[in-house]
């Protein structure tokens, strides 16, 4: 097998595991299959988060915060293992962040940094590489006390969440606009098959229905900012940000499979760092650097003179490290303590503010089976998966609801999507178990066990309609799914305008029986600001978020 | 500076023709009114088959097979062929409004549904669409229901609904006017109703007439403000050839989601029915009420839709 060989199957593996990767996001959906045998347990059929289980940065964080390393994040020894053997293929082979910037990089520019010349100078190694290193240090520091913060930097969880909450609504947006203006053209010829192109698109990207989510503006922004700067560096996300490839870099300190460089061959030509994706330093006279190497082998592969090879136990202790004997990783002792203790003293800060201690915002209702919130943070990596998956819209990432810390993690906005009763695909798809994962008796509860609570609901009598109007409505009452139904009515006389005497049902929120669905806020019809809401307290993961002295069980 | 004449004129005619391009779309869009909140038909469509008087209106059939029910209860209005002739094109209605299973009764039984396409197309149907606008998600609504497989497997085209489906009607009503209504109940040949009967606290009951909030699109919460009006304005729009309801299990408190199997209680009964008001006030004697007592009943019947003494018009009960 020649180098090409492998370099093209290195394509191909790229190619291979985007599209593996988002496949499983577009399936991270409902799974509309009317012929399903099990009418009560709706269970997707594919293991749709398991490409962020295999993720060694959320095991390794998430084991720190939570002291377990949850369902399937076992699965992600299967990338460090190896990559304590060979370096970082994770990066240059899997990655689908990775592939995407590499793609993005690829594009030819006129600019002059970025080709010949420049390019070659830009790809030699760069001391603002250490920078992650760094940001992973500090992260981990974070997860040490506590807080989890990995996510928003976790390459998959960042694509999963920026493909799933921005890129997919932005294409369906998009496509309806477009089949709107062949609609208005009015020709049937074009507006029949711009339907049938539209179909074919929907089937195969878009959901059911149209989704909208709170805060994307930041989503779509961090995600587009990372995108661009692969036009000012190769890979400028991969090798300067980071915290996944960072930690890769570190396990591979000790690979046994490396560049061996043959001096006497080279001629100096500079193909090699043309070339180079890692941005470390392939060409002779450098110290090559492992921990930055994505094992691309487009060094080996653009080298005309065969000085370059990737070969086992490379044994050049000159070439390989730096000659000056400092660590492979390039970073300083000093500057990693000063990292882990910022991340300490970032988590102390958020967690000196009021943001859940002792203000938890009312509002921030939390997916149902969700961990106590001091855990539920301990463990959401914001894949934004639960919110991918919600079949009402209802989940959304938080912009500051829950705090800077719990950014851009679920919360559930009724008014958008209410929490489907016997629906328990957030749980299904959650990677790490922030959120449980139910069975729909767990959720609906039954005589013995008490069912599983996100609220409760509250009337805003001064905007009811039978309240504050003297009309009838009850559509709270018809939409409550508990039984018996948590919202219970009332007939009462009322006075009109006129003093002439009307008869009103008016509701009433029994806290014993509301689960906190929001059902009854998402149907309300005083639709700006509704006449019935929910707020967190009731919920079942915090004992001490409670009205009640004592709950009835069942 | 020397032009030639050729330049001189090729320029100005570009210039010219650039200048009569911005003005003729200045002028041509200037003030323009678009369309899109007029209505699309503003005629009530009808589907009722001739009134023949050598059928009872309402017939009500008791069976444990609900098919077998279905069987007598139709055949005693007339068989299917009275209603539905070879190659017309049938909307099954049938309330699918909620995620709940067939035992809750919150949704027509799936059973039902499936013999009804059957039926339907066996009398020759060209095609059989089998829809509702649910009030929960509808792929949940549709699945759990059980109808969404039933009626697919039966061999009807089962329609979730979708924003693009709608249109805009002017129903002509006291109170509703223009409204979106699924284009299904609209553009067909025959349209049955296969309502399920259940308890509300607003309305006292979800049979029939009821059911045909289920065509509407928008906010339609907002019409509990006068229920009974508004049921009375749908169902004189939306005259359906036959009227289907199930009584097998009656969701007789709890209503209209229910839940709880405590809520249910079984009827085994079919009715068959050219006269909804009628057949609504039949139906409603399983909730412990008679068609008076209900408000839309009693108005529909006012404003002459249908008869509030089903005995009156034509009932037969067949207990098999």
């Amino acid at each position: 097998m020649t180098i090409t060989t492998v370099k093209n199957l290195r394509r191909v593996s790229q190619v291979v595991f985007f599209l593996v990767f988002f496949w499983l996001i577009l399936k991270t959906t409902f799974p509309v299959d009317f012929s399903s045998a099990s009418q009560n347990e709706i269970t997707i059929p594919y293991p749709v988060s398991i490409a962020l289980e295999f993720d060694p940065l959320v095991a390794v964080a998430v084991l720190l915060t939570s002291g377990t390393i949850y369902k399937g994040l076992l699965w992600s020894l299967v990338i460090l293992i190896p990559t304590i053997f060979i370096g970082r293929f994770f990066c240059g082979w899997v990655c689908p962040l990775g592939s995407l910037n590499q793609w993005i990089s690829e594009i030819p520019s006129e600019r002059r940094g970025r080709k010949g010349a420049g390019k070659i100078k830009s790809n030699r190694y760069h001391k603002f590489q250490r920078i992650k290193y760094y940001i992973l240090i500090f992260f981990l520091g974070a997860a040490l006390t506590g807080v989890l913060q990995v996510g928003l930097l976790d390459p998959l969880s960042l694509l999963a969440r920026s493909v799933g909450t921005v890129i997919l609504p932005m294409l369906h947006v998009a496509a309806d606009a477009t089949l709107g203006w062949f609609k208005a053209i009015g020709f049937p010829p074009v507006m029949n098959l711009a339907q049938k192109v539209y179909d074919m698109f929907a089937w195969l990207f878009l959901t059911y229905r149209q989704v909208h989510y709170h805060a994307v503006i930041t989503i779509g922004l961090f995600f587009v900012i990372i995108l661009i700067l692969n036009r000012l560096f190769t890979r400028f996300w991969c090798r300067a940000i980071c915290p996944l490839g960072a930690l890769l870099g570190i396990c591979s300190r000790f690979a046994i499979f490396g560049l061996k460089k043959n001096e006497s061959a080279c001629d100096g030509c500079n193909a090699c760092l043309l070339n180079c994706q890692g941005g470390d330093n392939p060409a002779i006279g450098d110290p090559w650097r492992q921990a930055e190497c994505h094992l691309c082998l487009n060094c080996q592969a653009s080298c005309p003179t065969g000085a370059l090879k990737f070969t086992f136990f490379p044994n050049q202790k000159v070439t390989q490290t730096n000659p000056a004997g400092t660590p492979k990783v390039d970073i300083t002792r000093r500057k990693a303590v000063a990292s882990v203790v910022g991340g300490i003293a970032m988590a102390a800060l958020y967690r000196t503010g009021d943001a859940f201690a002792v203000n938890s915002n009312p509002y921030l209702i939390r997916p149902p089976g969700s961990q106590p919130e001091h855990d539920f943070l301990a463990r959401c990596i914001r894949c934004g998966q639960c919110m991918r998956v919600c079949p009402n819209n209802a989940l959304h990432p938080t912009l500051l609801e829950a705090g800077l810390e719990g950014l851009w993690s679920p919360i559930l906005i009724p008014r958008i999507g209410y929490c489907e009763p016997t629906c328990t695909l957030c749980g299904q798809v959650c990677p790490t178990g922030a959120i449980r994962e139910m069975s729909v008796k767990d959720k609906v509860g039954s005589t013995d066990i008490p069912p599983n609570r996100i609220g409760t609901a509250f009337i805003d009598r001064g905007r009811c309609l039978p309240w504050a109007m003297a009309t009838p409505c009850i559509v709270c009452e018809e939409w409550c799914p508990t039984s018996p139904k948590a919202i219970y009515l009332r007939e009462e006389k009322v006075y009109n305008r006129k003093g002439s005497v009307v008869v009103v049902k008016r509701p009433y929120v029994d806290p014993e029986l509301c689960t906190g669905c929001g059902a009854c806020e998402f149907a309300c019809p005083v639709v700006d600001k509704r006449a019935i809401y929910v707020t967190s307290v009731g919920e079942t993961r915090s004992q001490d978020n409670q009205i009640l002295l004592e709950r009835k069980k069942g | 500076m020397e032009m030639e004449r050729r330049e001189f004129l090729k320029k100005t005619a570009k210039a010219v023709a650039l200048a009569a391009i911005a003005g003729g779309t200045g002028l041509y869009f200037h003030n323009r009114v678009r369309d899109t909140y007029l209505p699309v038909i503003t005629k009530p469509h009808t589907f009722p088959v001739p009134l023949d008087r050598q059928f009872p209106q309402v017939v009500l059939a008791k069976h444990t097979d609900p098919t077998i029910a279905l069987q007598y209860a139709l055949d005693a209005v007339g068989g299917i062929k009275r209603f539905i002739y070879p190659g017309e094109r049938v909307t099954i209605k049938p309330n699918i409004g909620w995620d709940r299973t067939p035992e809750q009764a919150a949704n027509t039984n799936p059973i039902l549904v499936a013999e009804m396409v059957r039926l339907c197309l066996q009398a020759g149907a060209s095609e059989v669409i089998v829809t509702d606008v649910s009030c929960n998600d509808p792929r949940r609504a549709f699945m759990r229901s059980g109808i969404g497989e039933a009626a697919r497997q039966a061999g009807a085209k089962v329609v979730l609904p979708a924003k693009e489906d709608f249109i805009k009607v002017n129903m002509e009503g006291e109170l509703l006017t223009v409204w979106p209504v699924l284009k299904h109940f609209i553009y067909t040949d025959r349209l049955i109703n296969m309502p399920i009967v259940k308890q509300h606290s607003l309305s006292q009951c979800t049979i029939g007439m009821k059911n045909f909030y289920g065509i509407l699109g928008g906010r339609r919460n907002k019409l509990h403000q006068r229920i009974d009006q508004s049921i009375v304005d749908l169902a004189g729009f939306c005259r359906p050839t036959l009227t289907v309801i199930d009584a097998t299990r009656v969701l007789v408190s709890g209503g209209p989601q229910g839940g709880s199997l405590d809520n249910v209680e079984m009827e085994n009964s079919v009715i068959c029915s050219t006269d909804q008001v009628a057949s609504d006030s039949r139906s409603v004697e399983f909730l412990g009420l008679r068609g008076e007592q209900v408000g839309h009943i009693a108005l529909a019947a006012k404003a002459g839709l249908g008869q509030l003494d089903y005995r009156a018009a034509g009932y037969r009960e067949i207990i098999v």
